[in-house]
């Protein structure tokens, strides 16, 4: 349908998911399910084919409950413990009740996992209490499976729109979302029931060590559309200042993969080629750890596999070359890194946001949805902490569900057609100058900024300097130039990024004690406030425009947890070094 | 303010022998998740036009005929 508005096309949907990469489709599936007479539209920014997080595939689940091996109850009290016991219990509690029956969903559908000679899933353990991980050695297939499942199910899916704003009606509730295509900036607005954001984390925020700015550990492509969009849509965001912060192999954004290694007894080591932690499992307290190692003069840190035997090291390989980042192989061997000679060396990634494994995300209860009437949130970008694929599956499927039953009860609402104009004028602006500030300046200077101010240890004086360079490159914005469609879209996504870079330096200001280990280690508040900071911190946009915080209680636990419990993950280091095997 | 280009070595390489644009594929370019790479409309192949590469290589398993390689991008080999 052509419209009032110039160049723009308007589509009626009942429900608008934006992102298909993991969770969204699984959102768009379960939707169709509950009813097939409703109309799903997906939203991508790229193409649902090969999209978000998990392009190639995945190695493994980290985090599946799987009976036998771990219960519910189990595996919330250990994320609840490595997330220092902030956490909303009851959509952790989802997720976990919801975990085992999307592995044989997922299997169900051709995904691939990992069995033992009886059929059983070959469970393995990685983190500091409970067995979790489940290696999937063939998981190349999963968006592959995942597009199948969208075209039977005659989900409507348009590819290469990025969506820039949500729109909301005159009641406040959610009414849909205009983007803008990414090669010819044609305008798409969706009028929907129901909006599920399901665009990953904000994985373009801090700057890899290399330069290289698409070098990140995220997919590049997921950087931050879905915070910058809720919050500019009034929903609350929920413990940003629990960054993302990852060992990685030092120079490529993959991990060292010690959830693939550590099973075959592999392990993280120090200069001295000693053990240095007990669990490799990825918790703020162990990045402080690794962080502690590098800054003692016991760095670099490496991953140690050259003690294991041939066909452990070559069944490894196979792993890690073929699923999830085909092209560490090929790093490998530019470096001549070879699992059987020497140690891998590696190093911390850089910032970002993302509740997949840390706990920073839009807020959402344990039905996915936000602060916002109809607007719900899953993956990577919602708030459920250490939740990875498998919780952006379980919670993917949970939104869709909701959001089924929220639109038998809703008609489509109105929208604002004031808010599309000023939209649509924003979004354009860069494309009205013939000179001034390409986009890929003004985000290297927007991500160094984050790098050189908003890195753990966090400084106040630093943060605060911050937030003074961002408020100037704010200003320079009247002078981003996007020349063709495709600067387009990385002017739009610069200015995600800054957003999220402001973020990042407000929540991390307001929480004034360290909690997470590194991931909120501030110099000037070292210790743990339990007294004043058991609650999460919620970032908002107020009325005024202005970005403001509140503190959020903490639902009580329904998986009570003992005191002497609570510290497990304050125990990681190992107390005398052991010499290496 | 003007601006001027930087100029920067390619990591994802065609193999225009291999390439069959000139039939119509766009395999490579429609799956690439940062869409950076095009087809030249004077010679009919595929090449890299923007230098913004995760290296996650659909491009290179997706190819109908293997005419892409992915290259780890020089600042980070």
């Amino acid at each position: 349908m052509s419209s009032a508005f110039p160049n723009t096309e308007i589509v009626d949907a009942d429900i608008l998911v934006i992102g298909g990469g993991t969770g969204g489709p699984m959102a768009a599936i379960r939707a169709k399910e509950a009813n097939p007479g409703l109309k799903v539209v997906l939203m991508e920014k790229a193409n649902v084919k090969r999209s978000g997080a998990i392009s190639m595939g995945m190695d493994g689940l980290n985090n599946a409950i799987v009976p036998g091996h771990a219960t519910p109850e189990q595996y919330v009290k250990e994320i609840t413990v490595a997330n220092d016991g902030i956490v909303h219990q009851k959509a952790v509690m989802a997720y976990a009740e919801g975990s085992y029956d999307m592995i044989q969903f997922l299997n169900s559908l051709g995904v691939k996992f990992e069995k033992d000679g009886s059929g059983e899933y070959n469970m393995r353990k990685v983190h500091h209490m409970g067995t979790y991980v489940l290696p999937m050695p063939e998981g190349h297939n999963v968006k592959k499976v995942l597009y199948r499942q969208l075209r039977r199910l005659q989900v409507a899916i348009t590819n290469r729109y990025m969506a820039t704003r949500l729109l909301k009606g005159p009641d406040g509730a959610i009414a849909g979302a205009i983007g803008v295509n990414t090669r010819t900036s044609a305008f798409l607005l969706v009028r929907a029931k129901a909006v599920i954001l399901a665009c990953g984390a904000a994985g373009r925020l801090g700057l890899p060590t290399s330069g290289y700015m698409f070098g990140t550990y995220e997919n590049a492509a997921n950087c931050g559309d879905g915070y910058a969009m809720a919050y500019h849509a009034g929903a609350e965001l929920a413990n940003l200042e629990c960054y993302q912060i990852n060992p990685l192999i030092k120079d490529y954004n993959g991990p060292s993969c010690a959830y693939v290694t550590g099973p075959f007894g592999g392990y993280t080591a120090n200069n001295q080629g000693n053990r240095f932690i007990e669990c490799d499992y990825w918790s703020g307290q162990m990045m402080l750890e690794f962080w502690r190692e590098l800054q003692g003069g016991n760095g670099p840190v490496f991953l140690k596999m050259d003690h294991l035997a041939e066909e452990t090291i070559s069944e490894i390989e196979t792993i890690l070359h073929t699923n999830e980042r085909p092209s560490r192989g090929r790093f490998h061997e530019k470096r001549g890194n070879d699992y059987r000679q020497r140690p891998v060396e590696m190093h911390i990634s850089e910032i970002g946001f993302c509740s997949g494994h840390s706990a920073s995300g839009v807020w959402v209860d344990e039905n996915a949805r936000t602060t916002i009437p109809g607007l719900y949130a899953v993956g990577d970008m919602a708030s459920v902490p250490h939740n990875y694929m498998l919780g952006a599956f379980v919670n993917g499927g949970i939104a869709g569900k909701d959001a089924a039953d929220y639109c038998a009860q809703h008609d489509l609402p109105l929208f604002d057609e004031g808010q599309v104009v000023t939209e649509q004028a924003r979004v354009l602006a860069p494309t009205l100058r013939e000179d001034g500030y390409t986009p890929a300046e003004m985000e290297f200077k927007t991500r160094r900024m984050v790098n050189d101010y908003l890195e753990p240890p966090k400084i106040t004086a630093k943060m605060e300097i911050a937030q003074r360079r961002f408020a100037e490159i704010r200003d320079d914005l009247p002078g981003l130039c996007a020349r063709d469609p495709h600067e387009l879209l990385r002017a739009l996504e610069m200015q995600t990024i800054l957003d999220c870079a402001d973020m990042a330096a407000a929540a991390s200001l307001y929480r004034t004690e360290s909690r997470w280990g590194f991931y909120h280690l501030r110099a000037d508040y070292p210790e743990t406030n339990n007294d004043d900071w058991f609650c999460h911190t919620m970032l908002y946009k107020d009325e005024l425009g202005r970005m403001s915080h509140r503190k959020r209680e903490i639902d009580p636990y329904i998986v009570p947890i003992a005191d002497e419990e609570m510290n497990a993950y304050h125990q990681l280091r190992i107390q005398e070094p052991i010499a290496a095997e | 303010m003007p601006i001027i280009n930087h100029a920067s070595s390619a990591s994802v390489v065609i193999d225009d022998d291999k390439c069959i644009a000139e039939k119509g594929c766009t395999v490579c370019v429609d799956v690439c998740p940062l869409d950076i790479l095009a087809i030249d409309e004077t010679r009919k192949k595929a090449f890299m036009k923007y230098d913004e590469c995760w290296y996650c290589m659909p491009c290179e398993v997706d190819c109908p005929t293997n005419a892409v390689k992915v290259n780890i991008p020089y600042l980070l080999r």
